[in-house]
């Protein structure tokens, strides 16, 4: 197959790549500038934008022989990605960038292009494994590493996406990488691993929210509606965050007290208790499946990347989901993606719209 | 990747060194000796330096000691505005002025961008028409708005992205009624039109050597003995006390030698890359009907350099068509800046009145010595598969 390596400059792109072509496909790796202003070098391990990076994922694909373009994606990434992240953001919900990028870039945008240009396929360094079910589609599990698993953030792909998708690392540890790129010659294979969101470079996503947004002050109130605190924009707060709350006021029983809502147009902040995160039910929209859409029944979700499996009862109405959680989750935030999953099998996605408790 | 042939259709980006040349440098790399010693062996060295010096200064109608070494074109250009303007403004702090082109190679554009946000310079940017060539009333204009000002004028010999050739005289005309120096970058001139430094009347003039079949990393900034510019590296002041840096013996000798090759076969090979160009020109316009020659269609030392082919595809991204002749061995150029190599719509097309999506879908030939109607013939060969989909890509964009 004539196959796009997306490399993004770090070890397991570079990886992916070479078995790429060891695999004897046809490979041509691309770099994806997703910033309008890269960074000439990379601040601490963080960030894919800089062009060290492009400079990192060049030298890679000389060392594999293959030939190497970057290709200009910033304006789609910052109108589907940086926006849905700033909107969603300012309307109180918790959005997971990376499967945005997911759905709208690397395997949309990307993909589309790789396939009118005549390519077949489109080869990331994401860990997760996909198989030819027997019913002649193709399956998404959840990677052999179960550390490194990255199936959560591939939760959104369709059937059609993962048909010209390949993820060579699937049946891999990340230790096995890094050895593999050092046998290779990857200059990259020492290369720290990319943590947090792309497009803020420090990690600090308030700061960065605050920064975009400019400062919007509200209060903070506690369950029974009392201001215990004030601060400078509600979009620098996270359903389940316990640091930073700055407030002035202790709680009634000593106890930490963690935000519980957010509510955007009034700014207002609730806060209280840790047995007041617990959640039982989800209410989810816009799902994207990978196959058909699930029998109602029993099946396990992810609710973060790197989140604990939850056994849960999903049924899916139209293009409504209701999860009802069999282990109880905690700080769960509305626009966090809930991941479905059969076993190690990704059923699909959906986008957690509102959270609720059962009655006691 | 398959063994196939390479066409090779980006000889304005580089073209190959000559045998000749590179039998010369080989030669003189195997030399020792500091051309500023004193000994034998420095002396030897000098020899060759000077030797070089007065070939080039011969090929190109200057005197040897108006032929300052350097490090290539880009600080040659650098020398030629950042040192008159420091030297001119020294000189009279109500010279403040630039008058430069829309359409000047980056090289040169920077330097000036530099000079307006650092030393607070003015700049005065000379428009140019829907071919790329000057308004040689506006320059005009500009500069007899305030004469006095202008602490410098240049306007490049041809432009590298459309090969449209300047009105370098008519240019010269008006900063010699106001007593301005000027300065012209003919990197991509050299060796493809006849260049005569002392007849056009410039003050400063750019070449190097890789794009006439010398070496990356030698090139020279002809100017007249009476100008004075500021330095840029300070140290032994060994050329002419306005470059500093070791000379590079065997870089001069090989550029010396590919330069007097090529002028010497210029008007020739000039002759047999305008039929290439035409063989080129015509099989594309066949092919795609709807493609657009940009530039002055017009062949001949006053108007277009025979080399250069500049087309934009409507309807098609120029990377996406580069990357798919590339996977055929084809090698062209989408003429732009890329930072990091994140390619950048031509400045010189928008200059050009040109929107966003045309520069963006447009690719330059350029053909050179080693250029082959074989090389030709394959690029037609492979353009129509290519362009199918390209447009199928831009397609999604859109």
């Amino acid at each position: 197959m004539k196959v796009v390596a997306a490399m993004s400059g770090g070890v397991d792109s570079a990886v992916a790549a070479a078995r790429a072509v060891d695999a004897g496909h046809d490979v041509t790796g691309v770099h994806l500038a997703l910033s309008r202003n890269p960074r000439s070098y990379r601040s601490g391990a963080r960030g894919c934008c800089s062009i060290e990076d492009s400079n990192d994922a060049r030298r890679a694909a000389d060392a594999l022989g293959i030939p190497f373009y970057v290709w200009d994606m910033s304006d789609e990434f910052a109108d589907t990605v940086v926006d849905d992240f700033v909107a969603e953001y300012t309307a109180g919900r918790t959005p997971n960038p990376c499967l945005r990028c997911n759905e709208k870039i690397k395997f949309a945008a990307v993909l589309d292009r790789a396939l009118a240009l005549g390519f077949d396929a489109v080869a990331t360094g994401h860990y997760a494994r996909l198989s030819d079910g027997a019913d002649g589609l193709v399956e998404m599990h959840r990677a052999e590493d179960h550390g490194k698993d990255q199936s959560y953030v591939l939760g959104v792909l369709t059937q059609e996406q993962l048909r010209h998708s390949l993820f060579p690392l699937g049946d891999t540890t990340k230790d096995v990488v890094r050895a593999e790129a050092e046998r290779r010659g990857l200059q990259v294979a020492k290369k720290p691993d990319s943590h947090d969101i792309c497009f803020i470079a420090d990690g600090d996503n308030a700061g960065w929210l605050t920064e975009k947004l400019g400062p919007k002050p509200g209060s903070i109130v506690d369950e029974s509606g009392e201001v215990v605190g004030e601060h400078d924009g509600a979009y620098a707060f996270t359903i389940g965050q316990r640091r930073g709350l700055k407030l002035g006021v202790p709680a009634a029983d000593g106890k930490p007290r963690f935000v519980l809502d957010i509510e955007p147009v009034s700014g207002t902040v609730t806060v209280g208790s840790r047995e007041a995160l617990n959640v039982d039910v989800l209410e989810c929209i816009k799902p994207l499946w990978c196959a058909a859409p699930p029998e109602t029944g029993e099946y396990t979700v992810q609710l973060r990347a790197h989140g604990d499996e939850h056994r849960a009862r999903v049924s899916v109405i139209d293009q409504s989901v209701r999860v009802e959680l069999l282990d109880p989750a905690r700080g769960i935030a509305p626009g966090q993606a809930c991941v479905i999953y059969d076993g190690t099998r990704v059923i699909g996605s959906a986008t957690i719209d509102r959270t609720s408790r059962l009655p006691l | 990747m398959t063994d196939q042939p390479i066409a090779y259709l980006d000889h304005a980006a580089t073209t190959p060194m000559w045998p000749e040349a590179i039998d010369v440098m080989i030669t003189e790399l195997a030399r020792s000796g500091n051309a500023s010693s004193l000994h034998a062996s420095g002396r030897a060295a000098r020899r060759v330096v000077e030797e070089s010096r007065e070939l080039i200064a011969e090929r190109l109608g200057a005197r040897p000691s108006e032929v300052v070494f350097c490090s290539g074109g880009t600080e040659a250009n650098n020398l030629a505005i950042k040192g008159l303007y420091w030297a001119r403004h020294a000189q009279d702090p109500s010279r403040r002025r630039v008058v430069f082109s829309a359409i000047e190679h980056h090289a040169l554009l920077d330097p000036v961008t530099w000079l307006a946000k650092h030393e607070s310079a003015d700049v005065s940017m000379t428009p140019v028409d829907r071919a790329g060539r000057i308004d040689v009333e506006a320059l005009r204009a500009a500069v007899e708005s305030d004469p006095a000002s202008v602490a410098a004028i240049t306007t490049m010999w041809a432009n590298n992205e459309m090969g449209t050739i300047q009105p370098i005289d008519r240019v010269v005309q008006i900063a010699r009624e106001h007593d301005i120096p000027v300065h012209s970058d003919a990197v991509q001139a050299a060796g493809y039109v006849p260049l005569d430094f002392g007849a056009s009347g410039l003050d400063a003039m750019t070449v190097t050597a890789h794009k006439l079949g010398g070496p990356v990393g030698v090139g020279a900034l002809v100017i007249r003995r009476e100008l004075d510019p500021v330095a840029l590296l300070h140290g032994g002041g060994q050329e002419r006390d306005i470059r500093s840096g070791t000379i590079g013996v065997a870089l001069i000798a090989s550029f010396a030698k590919a330069l007097d090759l090529t002028i010497e076969r210029q008007a020739e090979t000039s002759a047999r890359i305008e039929r290439l160009r035409a063989r080129l020109v015509d099989g594309i316009c066949h092919l795609v009907p709807n493609a657009v020659i940009n530039g002055d269609p017009e062949a001949g030392p006053t108007h277009r350099l025979p080399n250069i082919a500049h087309v934009t595809f409507p309807g098609c991204e120029g990377d996406a068509m580069l990357m798919l002749l590339d996977a055929h061995g084809v090698e062209c150029s989408t003429g732009s800046a890329c930072a990091a190599g994140v390619p950048q719509p031509s400045h010189v097309l928008l200059a050009m009145g040109y929107d966003e999506v045309a520069a963006r879908g447009s690719l330059r030939f350029s053909l050179g010595h080693t250029s082959t109607e074989a090389e030709v013939d394959r690029l037609l060969e492979v353009l129509p598969a290519v362009h199918e989909r390209a447009q199928r890509a831009a397609g999604l964009r859109s």
